[in-house]
């Protein structure tokens, strides 16, 4: 066996060392779930065996679940000559052959035990729950956990009928559902491992628990087992009923993996082990077969991390050393460039116009480290050290030397002009410039500054200490080199980076400023606010349209609906939404949550709630929603976001699905369970997204109408991963 | 094809459902038994001739479970040839029981039958059966499932009933039931419930509040609050199906919501020729029957739909009905039928309903049958629309006319 070595010792206790070649973590591939079936058959076959000892043969822990690249590129059985059912049974029987080969061993009729000195995740910790026993290296960094969910899978190797039984459905469903994880001495007390001992330990504790128990049986294989808090126990009810409705809360009914959970554990404790196991490869593969799994694998697991590793950045250049980095503005979002700067080692220098500006901007650091530090996640001499590295002040002279500047001042374009010049005066030749902006084009920015090549757009998101993305912006002269330094300064402050090219709004602000606009047009069209507001949420967007718009401010969309005005002379046309805003800003002086009157009021005690003479400004029409109407209010919001991705890359603004999938995600929080706006299309197939599109079109506006790049891929029956994906992507697709 | 026509209808007092009430120390078997052979007794029935008798019984596990119907048939003592089966329409259980046992006359399988029910609120716990709907994730989510009380409150919200409309409506219910009791107006239909040794044990209404006031019914909170905005949170999942509430209002409690009682009821149903081969005199005619399936989050704005279906059966507009008997499962479900079907007050629930004297589920729709006939007989008057709403979003409703 390749991923197995195993060692008979002197006692009749088989060591077995996990230990996959060629990675540097010990994942379940295809070989490994192969060999499981051999381990097994050597197990229970061979008589000199007493019993088995499983353990990690890397240092770096046990196992950390499926090699989801395998399982992502995966698809259903493609035999044409097989009837529907015959491809399910046959699908059934690849999907089950790890399930089937964990039982055999849990059956094999000797102990096995499992020896945890680091991580077991997914499907690692579900081979250690296959085994009688666990005991785990004392080590609180080491987690255990089936985090499955996150990704849009489920715990399939056993994992969401085991743990149920070993710790009860009430203590497990967190776990299976969310994904959460727990240390060596929580998985004590909960019951997950049999005992924790000094890290080194584990092997000879493994041991002496197998010479211990020669006729180990899984607790449920014991005659009489019930599981103790099924759906009809007594006080077991309860767990269901508050789970599903939990679930329908939070998820809004979107993600199928969650609610494949909820049934495969509701259904599966009811009865015994092997047909539960059965039942939980049912639903997984059901599951798979959704867009949303397949979707969610690429976007949420492998293209965070390739991006995370720099994925987008050009080849052929060094790595850049930042040292020090200027921040102009401490503002909020130049105060939380700042923290996370400092938190990532990089010398500070934060510039306004006074100093009392520029200290507040540096007391937001020390206010987040100040939480750290009582809350035990950080030592006060590390805190003091990272609140050290910002220099607030209001002398520019104290840019020089600086590696990059970032330009997080107003969104006014001689403010900005001013400030460009009087940094750049101070910089060395290789310098970067950033700027910060949300919406003004870059290559316009660019004209203020007289070296352009170096100029380039680092667009944060808001609150920058939580939001793990940042756009970078190629002005039309911002050279390769130049990108590939803003790349490494995002990802030196650990963020993901996704590159687009200049427009008014980019990519992210521009795609997401179409989901609160809708929200807008259809407050013009009379449907009742409550109606859009509670569409939004089910659509899985975190804050519904009205709220947005609130929260970013209205006076700030009416300022930059001037602006557009301006900028477009003759060729603006108001849209009603842009008329609402006019009338809300101008009209009436409510300018969102910053004045406490915007579309809703907000009241002293922190509630808010619907502004009652909003239906003065818009008189409501349509007073409720049935099922069809929300689909379709859904659709509205998510397909305008779609359709401007779309525009995007046909305009050349963005160019990698991934970026465009993981920018959506993590930049505006779109449906996370779509994959992104380009899974989302990809997922409804562009020739049906184009058909609803044009539907739309017909009945809402020309702003559903889908470009020429929707309607040739659709008349090619291609993909945007097919499409414009690297040559991977392309082969998934 | 045959008419169905009411013969008799009794039903037990209603103790509260609690094990301080006086009916706890009596079992679920003994009060359908003491319903059945007081039908029986007061109407020198030879129970040959009762082919089948349905009672309904919404939690039937323990002692209520393994078919009430024919047990009771069994210990009532009568003939060995009277079938019984047990049925469960949730709420409305007892009405459709008597709707069964009439169509089970109108098709010529039965002559004659009983239809009624019975439900030990305080011995066998509502939910004590169990069942899919809110536990099984595959159908508790896509039917967005919220509890009735939550149900109820999205009703005051969405049809506009504020706390005092609701409260106002408990209070007069209260105080036509005190009425009622006062002027003796149940005194046809009641059977004292007796004791092992057959000392009576109950014989009135014992949830009754008769001195409650507006302010009274202010101190109490409202009971939905917590599972509605906090753990598990059912706002947010009703609020899917009726994304135009902005929130929900939480207005109903303890003292206008029906009580949880023990009880009994028992209608006897049967043909024409049955008035002549026993003597017995037909008090009404059944002349329509109907259910229906509404939206289930909601849940309770059957009886407004199954009401005009009836109607329509029937060939009638609401105003041809001269009253009418709602189950007052909640203040708001009453209030959105009268809305809806713009039903004056006076006109229903006359004589008082379950805020006051209580519903004791599978028994209710066989005791509001014969509170509203017997109310029928006494003002002179003619028609009456008998309707419950219904667990997972039905309705049950039943005209009957004097003959």
């Amino acid at each position: 066996m390749e991923n197995f070595k195993t060692n008979l010792d002197a006692d009749g206790v088989l060591h077995i060392a996990f230990n996959v070649p060629g990675k540097t973590m010990n994942t379940i591939t295809g070989g490994v779930m192969k060999e499981m079936g051999e381990l097994v058959a050597e197990i229970k076959g061979n008589d000199a065996i007493k019993g088995a000892v499983l353990y990690s043969g890397k240092d770096n822990g046990f196992c950390a679940g499926a090699d989801l690249g395998e399982i992502g590129g995966g698809s259903m059985d493609a035999d044409k000559k097989l009837s529907e059912d015959e491809k399910l049974k046959k699908s059934f029987e690849q999907g089950f052959s790890l399930n089937r080969s964990l039982r055999a061993l849990e059956t094999c009729g000797k102990p096995v035990a499992c020896a945890l000195e680091g991580l077991a995740l997914g499907g690692g910790l579900e081979i250690a729950l296959a085994c009688h026993y666990r005991v785990a290296a004392d080590n609180p960094k080491i987690q255990f956990g089936l985090p499955e969910a996150k990704v849009g899978l489920l715990p399939g190797a056993g994992g969401t009928q085991r743990l149920p039984r070993l710790i009860g459905v009430m203590n497990a469903m967190p776990h299976l559902l969310q994904g959460t994880s727990m240390n060596p001495q929580e998985a004590l007390k909960k019951g997950v491992v049999g005992a924790v001992v000094p890290a080194g330990e584990t092997v000879a504790a493994a041991k002496a628990w197998v010479l211990a128990n020669p006729n180990a049986v899984a607790p449920w294989d014991v005659k009489g087992y019930r599981v103790k808090d099924g759906p009809y126990s007594p006080g077991g009810g309860m767990t269901f009923v508050g789970g599903n409705a939990m679930l329908s809360k939070t998820t809004y009914g979107n993600y199928p993996a969650q609610k494949a959970i909820m049934s495969a554990v509701f259904e599966g404790v009811q009865v015994p082990i092997d047909a539960a196991l059965r039942i939980e490869t049912r639903y997984f593969l059901k599951n798979m077969a959704s867009p949303s799994a397949k979707a969610m694998v690429r976007s949420l697991f492998l293209s965070t991390q390739a991006l995370a590793k720099g994925a987008n950045r050009p080849q052929g250049f060094d790595k850049y050393e930042i040292k020090k980095v200027s921040v102009l503005g401490a503002g909020m979002m130049g105060a939380g460039i700042a923290y996370v700067q400092a938190m990532a080692g990089i010398e500070t220098v934060l510039i306004d116009q006074s100093q009392e500006a520029a200290e507040k901007g540096k007391d937001y650091s020390k206010k987040l480290l100040d939480k750290a530090v009582s809350r035990g996640k950080m030592t006060q001499e590390k805190a003091d050290a990272v609140l050290a590295l910002i220099t607030p002040t209001t002398d520019y002279a104290h840019v020089k030397k600086s590696d990059l500047v970032i330009e997080a001042v107003f969104e006014n374009r001689e403010i900005k002009a001013e400030v460009t010049q009087k940094a750049e005066a101070m910089l060395g030749p290789n310098a970067v410039f950033g700027s910060n902006t949300s919406t003004l084009p870059i290559t316009s920015l660019a004209t203020a500054s007289k070296r352009p090549k170096n100029f380039i757009g680092v667009h944060f998101f808001s609150p920058v200490d939580k939001m793990g993305l940042v756009e970078i912006i190629m002005g039309k002269k911002t050279t390769q080199e130049t990108l590939a330094k803003a790349v490494d300064y995002v990802l030196k402050i650990k963020k993901t980076p996704i590159v687009v090219n200049d427009s008014r709004g980019f990519y992210t602000s521009r795609c997401f400023g179409t989901y609160v606009q809708e929200g807008q047009e259809m407050l013009a069209e009379g449907i009742k606010p409550a109606i859009i507001e509670n569409v939004g949420r089910m659509t899985g967007m975190p804050v519904p349209p009205l709220s947005m718009a609130d929260e970013v401010a209205l006076d700030l969309a009416y300022k930059v609906g001037q602006q557009t005005k301006k900028d477009l002379g003759n060729k603006w046309v108001a849209t009603p939404s842009q008329l609402i805003i006019e009338e809300m800003v101008e009209g009436l002086g409510r300018f969102g949550r910053k004045n406490k009157k915007g579309f809703y009021d907000y009241k002293e005690d922190g509630t808010k709630a619907i502004w009652p003479g909003l239906t003065s400004v818009v008189p409501t029409k349509i007073h409720e929603a049935d099922p069809a109407m929300v689909k379709e209010y859904k659709n509205r919001l998510l397909y305008r976001q779609a359709l401007e991705t779309a525009r995007c890359f046909e305009e050349g603004v963005i160019t990698d699905p991934r970026d465009a999938d993981i920018g959506s995600i993590l930049g505006w929080g779109f449906a996370p369970y779509t994959g992104g706006t380009v899974s989302f299309m990809d997922g409804i197939g562009i020739a049906n997204f184009v058909a609803e599109a044009e539907r739309l079109a017909k009945k809402y506006g020309p702003r559903f109408k889908p470009n020429k790049l929707l309607k040739d891929m659709a008349k090619n029956g291609e993909t945007f991963y097919g499409r414009f994906g690297g040559e991977a992507a392309k082969k998934a697709a | 094809m045959a008419e169905a026509f009411i013969y008799d209808a009794v039903r037990t007092p209603r103790g509260k459902g609690r094990n301080t009430g006086s009916l706890h120390e009596v079992t679920a078997l003994s009060l359908a038994t003491q319903a059945l052979q007081a039908i029986r007794d007061r109407n020198n029935l030879d129970t040959s001739k009762v082919d089948d008798v349905v009672l309904g019984c919404v939690s039937p596990v323990g002692e209520q479970g393994s078919d009430i119907a024919r047990i009771a048939v069994l210990n009532a003592d009568y003939a060995e040839t009277t079938a019984g089966v047990q049925i469960n329409r949730f709420c409305a259980s007892g009405l459709e029981a008597c709707n069964m046992a009439a169509a089970k006359v109108i098709s010529g399988e039965a002559d004659m039958a009983i239809g009624g029910g019975v439900e030990s609120m305080s011995r066998v716990p509502m939910g004590s059966d169990g069942g899919a709907w809110a536990s099984d994730p595959s159908i508790a989510i896509k039917s967005y499932f919220a509890p009735q009380g939550i149900g109820a409150d999205t009703i005051a919200t969405k049809y506009g009933f504020s706390r005092d409309d609701v409260d106002a409506y408990a209070v007069e219910s209260q105080k036509r039931a005190a009425t009622a009791w006062k002027e003796g107006r149940f005194a046809k239909s009641i059977v004292p419930v007796k004791d092992q040794m057959g000392a009576i044990i109950l014989a009135h209404d014992e949830h009754m509040r008769p001195d409650t006031t507006m302010q009274s019914l202010a101190s109490l909170d409202a009971s939905f609050i917590a599972q509605g905005t906090m753990m598990p949170g059912f706002d947010a999942i009703i609020q899917q199906r009726y994304p135009e509430l902005e929130t929900i209002n939480h207005v109903h409690h303890a003292g206008n919501s029906s009580g949880i009682v023990d009880g009994a009821s028992a209608v006897l149903i049967g043909n024409k020729k049955m008035a002549k081969a026993t003597g017995m005199k037909p008090r009404a005619k059944i002349i329509a029957m109907a259910s229906i399936g509404s939206e289930p989050s909601i849940m309770l704005t059957g009886p407004e739909f199954v009401a005009c279906k009836a109607l329509a059966k029937a060939g009638m507009k609401p105003e041809d009905i001269d009253l009418y008997e709602l189950n007052e499962a909640f203040a708001s479900v009453v209030l959105r039928f009268m809305q809806a079907l713009n039903i004056p007050h006076d006109k229903i629930n006359v004589c008082g309903g379950a805020i006051a004297m209580g519903h004791p589920l599978g028994a209710t729709g066989g005791m509001i049958l014969g509170t509203v006939l017997d109310e029928l007989e006494r003002t002179g008057k003619e028609t009456a629309l008998i309707t419950l709403c219904v667990g997972a979003g039905m309705g049950t409703a039943t005209i009957i006319q004097r003959v």
